[in-house]
């Protein structure tokens, strides 16, 4: 690790609840930094479910989160580690 | 780090999931008005929100607020009562296109005219959900309905023409696809004085979208952003919708003019004097 102030890696989080999503891609669709994919998993309503497939490409910008009609997945920036 | 979505806190979480379809624009809906309410700087006892009866009627009984499902088309008259008995109060009404503009037009106009101090979100799905994806005053011609199975040839409402031309002082649109700019505008109706209307074009991939071949929640979705342009300012008169036509977006009134509280207050002012006393000290 540098010991400048810039930290690379992932500014911000992306978290799913698999059991409230009903599967209609709105979050991957519109994610403007291709974060997320569908998982070959189903939840219990038989819905396939996103995953963050390309995590460390997350701001926590949210639009997921406000896209999302289920409230099932929500990103959030990420807590500076001050080096 | 907290794991819990932050819009939990305005969700009435013990009844989630919630009913509506998958790829249904109205929870993206909720979604931007628990953002509004968020950035509006009222406190939340202070915010109540009314629906009627749909698909849409469903809001209030999701949100962890003060909320009321009315009775059909009826949200606007339970709001405006709401309103004058408890002035301190942001009523909020959230229905859709045929509680609204169907069985309670009427109500819509008056409170339009009147200009009281309500905000209204109207979702415009262009059919009625929860009953079976019937004609409303929205559905555009051509599109097929359960009423309307050669296509419908009866005129739509252009609500923020109508909304304008009824009196309303803030009038704008956006789709579910401009979820930040839906935020923001509800967020400014709520702020305003008077009545504020923001109509939200929302996909129901279940009854309009399959039978008009318009595939998917997340197709509709994609139509929306690619049909959709932003004219803020839009003469309203020209923002009427065709059938897979344009959708134009924006805010396109914003304008003062004294409130159905303010005039009733100028008015008893003037009338008693010393006499009138303003019911909860609010003017
Ligand atoms: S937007 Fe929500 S419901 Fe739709 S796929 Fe993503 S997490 Fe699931
Ligand atoms: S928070 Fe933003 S960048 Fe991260 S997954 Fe959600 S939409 Fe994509
Ligand atoms: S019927 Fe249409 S409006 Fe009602 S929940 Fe399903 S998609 Fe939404």
């Amino acid at each position: 690790m540098s010991d400048g102030k810039k930290t690379r890696g992932p500014r911000g989080t992306v978290t799913i609840n698999p059991e409230l999503c009903k599967g209609c891609g709105f979050c991957i669709e519109f994610c403007p930094s291709g974060v997320l994919a569908f998982s070959d998993t189903f939840n219990d309503k038989g819905y396939h479910t996103p995953q963050a497939a390309r995590p460390e490409a997350c701001t926590g910008c949210d639009l997921c989160g406000a896209y999302c009609p289920d409230f099932a997945i929500f990103g959030s920036l990420k807590e500076k580690v001050v080096a | 780090m907290s794991r819990v979505n932050p819009v939990n806190q305005y969700l009435r979480m013990d009844r989630m999931p919630h009913i509506w379809c998958s790829g249904c624009g109205l929870g993206t809906t909720v979604n931007c008005f628990i953002r509004a309410v968020k950035d509006c700087g009222f406190p939340l006892d202070q915010v109540a929100v009314v629906s009627g009866i749909g698909c849409a009627g469903r809001v209030a009984g999701y949100l962890k607020l003060d909320s009321f499902h009315t009775t059909h088309g009826r949200p606007i008259p339970f709001a405006t009562g709401l309103k004058l008995a408890n002035p301190k109060l942001k009523v909020v009404v959230i229905s859709g296109d045929g509680d609204l503009f169907a069985i309670g037009g009427n109500h819509f106009i008056h409170a339009a005219r009147r200009n009281m101090d309500l905000t209204v979100v109207c979702v415009n799905n262009f059919t009625y959900g929860m009953t079976g994806g019937q004609l409303t005053p929205t559905t555009p011609i051509d599109a097929i309905s359960s009423t309307s199975p050669y296509g419908n040839f009866e005129e739509p409402f252009n609500l923020p023409f109508l909304a304008e031309s009824a009196g309303a002082v803030y009038v704008a649109r956006w789709t579910t696809y401009h979820v930040k700019q839906a935020a923001k505008s509800i967020r400014e109706a709520i702020q305003k004085n008077g009545l504020s209307f923001v109509e939200i074009i929302s996909p129901c991939p279940t009854l309009y979208g399959r039978r008009n071949k318009l595939g998917d929640g997340l197709a509709m979705m994609k139509a929306f952003k690619e049909n959709s342009s932003i004219v803020n300012g839009a003469d309203t008169r020209g923002v009427g919708m065709d059938f897979k036509g344009k959708i134009v977006c924006g805010k396109f009134i914003d304008r003062e003019k004294p409130s159905f509280l303010d005039m009733y207050h100028a008015t008893m002012s003037e009338r008693f004097g010393p006499f009138y006393e303003c019911y909860e000290g609010v003017q």
